[in-house]
């Protein structure tokens, strides 16, 4: 080709947002200025929950300084019923607030002080009198077992329970077993940005600029709140700060400022404080999961048994299936999972980066590890004798699987010279361990759509309301315009984040770049086509051909697109539906991870070394940024195992940790060398990119290697999430 | 209401403030500048991180009205114009960021931290040798930034190689 193109999908490019992120020019959400000014809305939480106001005194607030209005239950706009419609699911469904006179949890707002400035509504917030008269709550699902119910659905999976092959005559024949019970704790997502909405009415029109990562759904949302037609909503989101999951749907603040702003008839923006955003957003549930394991002498795997219970929100149907894992994993001639909920009285349950996996590998994985060592085979091989050859619970063939590449990759990197004793690898008074776990996330298409528009300068335009979350949607959009336009990166603007763009599934699931890439890898080749027509039509016949400047060059053919352009230019629409891929097959993203920690023989102290992570995720679409994301996965996975628990004091139902001085994510210094390793492929099948997901999967698997790792330094097989060094510090070996 | 006078990217500020109101809402809200970021209002988390008179300080956690006279450095003042910063352009190149959130926090944190190698300023991870700038003293003392989308390792990559390029 004389001109190739200077980007190709894959290529290691420099984030093409990355100039407005490092010159502090990229708008956020809580950034924007609106003509007429911003009124700041503070959020007034209740003290406990459920329960019943019988006393709110706003009248001071009101008569406070630069205070516009104070909104309560007895004077918000109308919305329609919490949780309505039913069948709208949970992040259509109404999202209403102060409703009535009645508190579902601790910390849902029962006023939003609305003024002039932060310190003002701040200052008068603090002068609302509230009573609550409690009612009876259900917090904790361990201690409310006789409420257990199985879920209507789980999150990501088409079956809550499954029951493959006699499990009680498989686990009475094996040979060794594994009989454990784990806790793993309530976690918050925690992203950087903490939510925030700015709500502005134009008569009818509500215009909406928030942090969020699927725009679609959120339209909906506040259409079915509000009992307004999703025609006069307009949300703007091109930047977000990060979200984990916990953006995925709207929350309080977001419909606080849309009815703020109606009753206030200006602009109104609701930040919620970190504090809030430990009740006023999602979290991960607290699970109990109980495992049983049985393999035979060779080592194969025969009875597999996963069970878990969380809590599920009450009027907020999600509940997280940590079993996924285990129904894919591992061939064994009986597999059963199961998963049930306690509806409690406690903020929004739901999704928090890699639901399921996260915290379902750091349970079965460690459990494996510990069926290995029983069955005195190395953990490398038992998984290699373990590896299925079609999916364990369906039957159906895999899309593609390299998890044994992955493995053997990932051992030699690391140089995994098999087990030790525990206890027995030591560097002067620090414990060494060595641990690794197997990597493995369900891996999806969403329909998507995109708009594409070439003008005569040479410029390119695509559309979408794909969301970039810090996931590197501008950058690997982008390329996917270049390398199928054949146009130079830098001659095109990727618009992003924008309800008025062709909808996409939006950023969660993983499902984003492979989705919304699809759609605009549709619309490119259309574009495409359409100029090889206008090509024709202008007697140039040519199978390939480059935009270079204003120019269409093909093979030594060099036509002005202002020639066979529109006056408007030449645009195109694409799209990706999901039942024209995947055949019925499994489809899953693989990794491993190999983890060193040193534990300190005299404190306990917890500290990773050195992680090595190799992954399948089909074809890479930016080296770079996919690199990022699995380290940042590899990350999330440390603050799992070692750092991450939201407390819940169980006489209130409350969060006790609300700030990152208490909910601890690792900082800089708590995190090593980490080899994170890509194999090159392609999933044919999965989607016309052959990309996998990767959002999430360097999270699983991060935490059980390190978690088995501690076993190996200590001798301790901890069976609660995060480990903390008071879990092994009175059964450290003497050194 | 009370008057206050700085100076922030070289540009001298006569204003009005509320004595409630924190040097991060002063920045943000009374003089537009969106570059630094509110993450958690504490000084946790570090998003909000400006140069006061050469230190790194979190701007949340201090009143704008202490400020009288003092010369502030954004994310904003780091660019020569349209020339980035040699940090600036390294975070780019070692893809230091994801959501960029926490951005202009690190950028900011690590334009001190370099000052402060400089000055041989010790911190806890300092042995008896004069100071130096490796992995550990970054890591050290860039831990007062968080960055949940988990760019630690590329942070640093891009503080060493910006710094490198400094000297």
């Amino acid at each position: 080709m004389d001109h190739a193109p200077t980007t190709l999908i894959g290529d290691a490019l420099n984030r093409v947002d990355g100039p407005a992120k490092v010159t502090g020019t990229a708008m956020y959400a809580g950034d924007y200025k609106i003509e007429g000014g911003i009124s700041e809305g503070y959020i007034v939480e209740a003290p406990v929950g459920p329960g019943r106001i019988t006393k709110l005194d706003v009248s001071a607030a009101e008569n406070a300084d630069g205070v516009i209005a104070v909104l309560t239950y007895r004077n918000a706009p109308a919305q329609k019923p919490y949780g309505t419609p039913e069948d709208e699911g949970r992040f259509t469904q109404s999202h209403a607030v102060l409703e009535n006179d009645q508190v579902r949890h601790f910390g849902e707002p029962v006023a939003l002080v609305v003024a002039e400035t932060l310190e003002q509504a701040r200052y008068a917030a603090s002068l609302i009198e509230i009573e609550i008269e409690p009612g009876e709550g259900v917090y904790n699902p361990l201690e409310h077992r006789d409420q257990e119910e199985q879920p209507e659905s789980v999150d990501g999976l088409s079956e809550v329970d499954t029951y493959e092959g006699d499990f009680d005559a498989e686990f009475a024949g094996s040979d060794f077993t594994v009989e454990a019970s784990y806790f793993t704790g309530a976690q918050h997502s925690a992203a950087m940005e903490p939510h925030v909405t700015v709500a502005q009415w134009d008569g009818e029109k509500l215009t909406i600029h928030m942090a969020i990562q699927i725009i679609a759904s959120a339209v909906s949302a506040f259409a079915n709140t509000l009992g307004i037609d999703e025609e006069n909503i307009r949300i703007i989101s091109p930047f977000t700060g990060g979200g984990f999951g916990s953006k995925l749907g709207v929350h309080n603040e977001a419909i606080l400022a849309a009815l703020a702003a109606k009753h206030c008839g200006c602009a109104v923006r609701v930040a919620q404080t970190r504090r809030n955003v430990f009740a006023n957003g999602p979290h991960r549930s607290r699970h109990l999961q109980e495992l049983k394991l049985g393999a035979g002498k060779d080592g194969k795997l025969k009875a597999i048994r996963h069970y878990s219970l969380a809590s599920m929100a009450r009027n907020y149907p999600f509940a997280e299936a940590p079993a996924s894992p285990t129904r894919a994993s591992y061939s064994a001639n009986a597999i059963h999972t199961i998963h049930r909920v306690v509806k409690a009285d406690i903020p929004k349950v739901d999704s928090m980066r890699a639901p399921g996996e996260a915290i379902g590998t750091l349970t079965f994985e460690t459990a494996i590890d510990e069926l290995a060592e029983k069955c005195g085979i190395d953990p490398v091989e038992f998984r290699l004798i373990n590896e299925p050859q079609a999916d364990p619970t369906s039957g159906d063939d895999f899309a593609s699987r390299r998890l044994v590449e992955c493995i053997r990759t990932g051992a030699e990197k690391f140089g995994w010279s098999g087990r030790v004793k525990p206890g027995s690898r030591r560097e002067g008074r620090k414990l060494i361990g060595h641990g690794m776990a197997v990597a493995i996330r369900p891996n999806t298409l969403s329909p998507a759509s995109a708009e594409v528009s070439l003008t005569a300068d040479g410029r390119l335009t695509a559309r979408l309301d794909m969301t970039d979350i810090g996931t590197g949607s501008y950058t690997i959009l982008t390329q996917i315009a270049a390398e199928t336009l054949s146009i130079p990166a830098d001659r095109i603007t990727m618009e992003l984040g924008d309800s008025s763009f062709p909808t996409t599934a939006g950023s969660g699931g993983s499902f984003g770049a492979a989705s919304s890439g699809s759609a605009l890898f549709d619309a490119c080749n259309s574009l495409k086509s359409a100029l090889g027509e206008r090509l024709a039509q202008a007697g140039v016949t040519a199978n390939a051909f480059t935009i270079k400047g204003e120019k269409i060059v093909a093979g030594d053919r060099e036509i002005a697109l202002a020639d066979i352009l529109d006056q408007d230019g030449l645009q195109a629409e694409g799209s990706v539906d999901p039942d024209n891929h995947g055949n019925g097959k499994a489809e899953y993203s693989y990794g491993v991870q190999f983890a060193e920690v040193e534990v300190d023989a005299d404190t306990g102290e917890l500290r990773v070394r050195r992680m090595v992570g190799v992954f399948d995720a089909g074809r890479i679409l930016n080296r770079k940024t996919a690199r990022s994301q699995l380290m940042g996965g590899m990350i999330f996975g440390i603050g799992g195992a070692l750092l991450e628990e939201s407390l819940v004091d169980d006489r209130y139902g409350s969060f006790m940790n609300r700030d990152f001085a208490e909910y601890h994510i690792a900082v800089n210094r708590d995190v090593p060398d980490l080899d994170v390793n890509m194999l090159d492929g392609y999933s044919k099948g999965s989607n016309p990119l052959g990309s996998k997901g990767i959002g999430e999967l360097g999270i699983c698997g991060a935490g059980p290697a390190i978690a088995n790792a501690v076993y190996e330094a200590t001798g301790v097989r901890v069976r609660k999430f995060p480990i903390h060094l008071e879990d092994v510090l009175d059964q450290l070996p003497a050194l | 209401m009370y008057p206050l006078h700085l100076t922030v990217n070289g540009t001298a500020h006569d204003v009005e403030v509320d004595p409630r109101r924190s040097l991060l809402d002063l920045v943000r809200e009374t003089l537009n500048l969106k570059g630094p970021k509110k993450g958690c209002d504490h000084g946790q988390c570090g998003a909000c991180t400006m140069i006061v008179n050469g230190r790194r300080i979190n701007s949340c956690l201090s009143l704008a009205l202490s400020h009288e006279g003092d010369e502030v450095t954004t994310v904003e003042g780091l660019a020569d114009g349209e020339e980035l910063h040699p940090l600036q352009q390294a975070f780019v190149e070692e893809d230091a960021f994801q959501c960029g959130i926490c951005t202009s926090g690190q950028l900011c944190s690590a334009a001190a931290l370099i000052d402060e190698i400089k000055e041989g300023l010790p911190s806890v991870v300092t042995g008896q040798d004069p100071v130096e700038l490796n992995d550990e003293e970054i890591r050290e003392r860039m831990s007062g930034n968080l960055c949940r989308c988990g760019a630690y390792n590329n942070i640093v990559e891009a503080i060493r190689s910006a710094a490198g390029e400094q000297r």
